[in-house]
């Protein structure tokens, strides 16, 4: 017989968790058992068992048992899920950020990265921003937005963004008091993919008056503003 | 100094305390040394305490506990959201109310108007001083 899909509801319904309606042997006779028992002539058909692997030769016995028995640990099976995106914060977003490197300045939100970080870029010309990494937690959103329609970011992925592996150098005297400078050139690819996330963007900002003025300000409390109180 | 704001049926009072927190009432009735029955077009008619209230300059001229159609048609005839809105303190309110539901954007386009502004009178200023050496 083709094997066929395997039934999506069960022929025996459920009174209470753990009790079905019907016994054993009505099930026997439901799931029509003796029907198959009697096309296969008595017996149940069945697989031949399958034939196991067979065993080294001379196994050792092992020379260490350990006094203690160990217990296995049990398999991690999490899988995270990328932190979940604020209502507030959507493609184009001018974001304010609020700590690292780049405190204050306003930036624009291009998308959310697998790793469950934003991708933002400042633009650079603007602000001074590149395309960079930013937490949802270290950032205020505004309700401002620009228009992101131009811009492609499909090939940006957190492994972009990974750091170069510093090459691991041998020990001796000499390279130990060398201090090796290494130059940390910017790699010319990385130059021309912010100018290519950047010139539609430019052009968007370049649209909506004081917007360019906007993202080259960096955002400041003054004497009497209350952050609780403003609306963003 | 005398008063010149007086509870009286048709007084109309902002609520400066509790849910109503904003609302431009009428007085329509006084229930006790404390408290007064108000009503607005579209609220519903309540006890409120004296203390919960600012009176305003304007009153209206209605009959004790009036219908919501009469008091509505009263207080079209005596123009009371017009008067509100060009009196210094309801412009004042107006005013508040645009400042605190400003934008980030906004606050800014604010802030570069005000420095422009500030620098167009500096540089009138410095040309009459030079103008007019006193």
């Amino acid at each position: 017989m083709a094997p066929s899909k395997p039934r999506s509801k069960s022929r025996n319904p459920l009174l209470i968790p753990g009790i079905g309606k019907f016994s054993r042997s009505k099930m026997y006779h439901k799931r029509g058992i003796w029907a198959i028992k009697a096309k296969h002539g008595g017996t149940f058909p069945r697989h031949d068992p399958k034939p196991a692997a067979p065993e080294p030769a001379s196994k050792k016995p092992p020379k260490f048992y350990p006094a203690d028995d160990v217990k296995t640990p049990v398999p991690n099976r999490r899988k995270p899920k990328p932190a979940k995106l604020r209502a507030s914060i959507t493609p184009g977003t001018v974001l304010i950020l609020l700590a690292g490197r780049f405190m204050g300045k306003r930036v624009v939100f291009l998308k959310q990265l697998p790793s469950g970080l934003l991708l933002i870029t400042g633009p650079f010309t603007v602000n001074g921003v590149p395309l960079r990494r930013v937490n949802q937690a270290y950032v205020i959103a505004t309700s401002t937005k620009v228009d992101i329609s131009g811009v492609n970011v499909d090939k940006f992925d957190d492994k972009y963004f990974a750091k170069d592996k510093k090459k691991a150098y041998k020990k001796s005297e000499s390279s130990f008091f060398e201090t090796e400078k290494q130059e940390k050139k910017l790699p010319q690819q990385k130059k021309d993919d912010q100018k290519a996330v950047d010139t539609p963007l430019i052009k968007a900002i370049e649209a909506v008056e004081y917007l360019r003025g906007y993202l080259g300000t960096k955002f400041t409390l003054r004497s009497g503003t209350k952050p609780h109180e403003l609306q963003f | 100094m005398p008063f010149k704001r007086y509870v009286e049926i048709g007084r109309v009072a902002l609520v400066n305390y509790g849910k109503e927190y904003g609302r431009l009432v009428v007085i329509v009735d006084v229930i006790d040394q404390n408290r007064a029955l108000v009503d607005a077009p579209d609220m519903i008619r309540g006890q409120i305490n004296f203390k919960r209230l600012s009176l305003t300059d304007i009153k209206i001229d209605i009959p004790r506990v009036p219908k919501k159609k009469t008091l509505i048609e009263a207080m079209e005839t005596a123009d009371v959201k017009n008067k509100w809105e060009k009196s210094s303190w309801g412009r004042k309110l107006i005013v508040q109310k645009r400042r605190a539901a400003l934008n980030d954007f906004d606050r800014y386009k604010v802030m570069v108007a005000k420095i422009k502004r500030g620098r167009a009178i500096r540089e009138k200023l410095a040309k009459l001083k030079r103008e007019n050496p006193a």
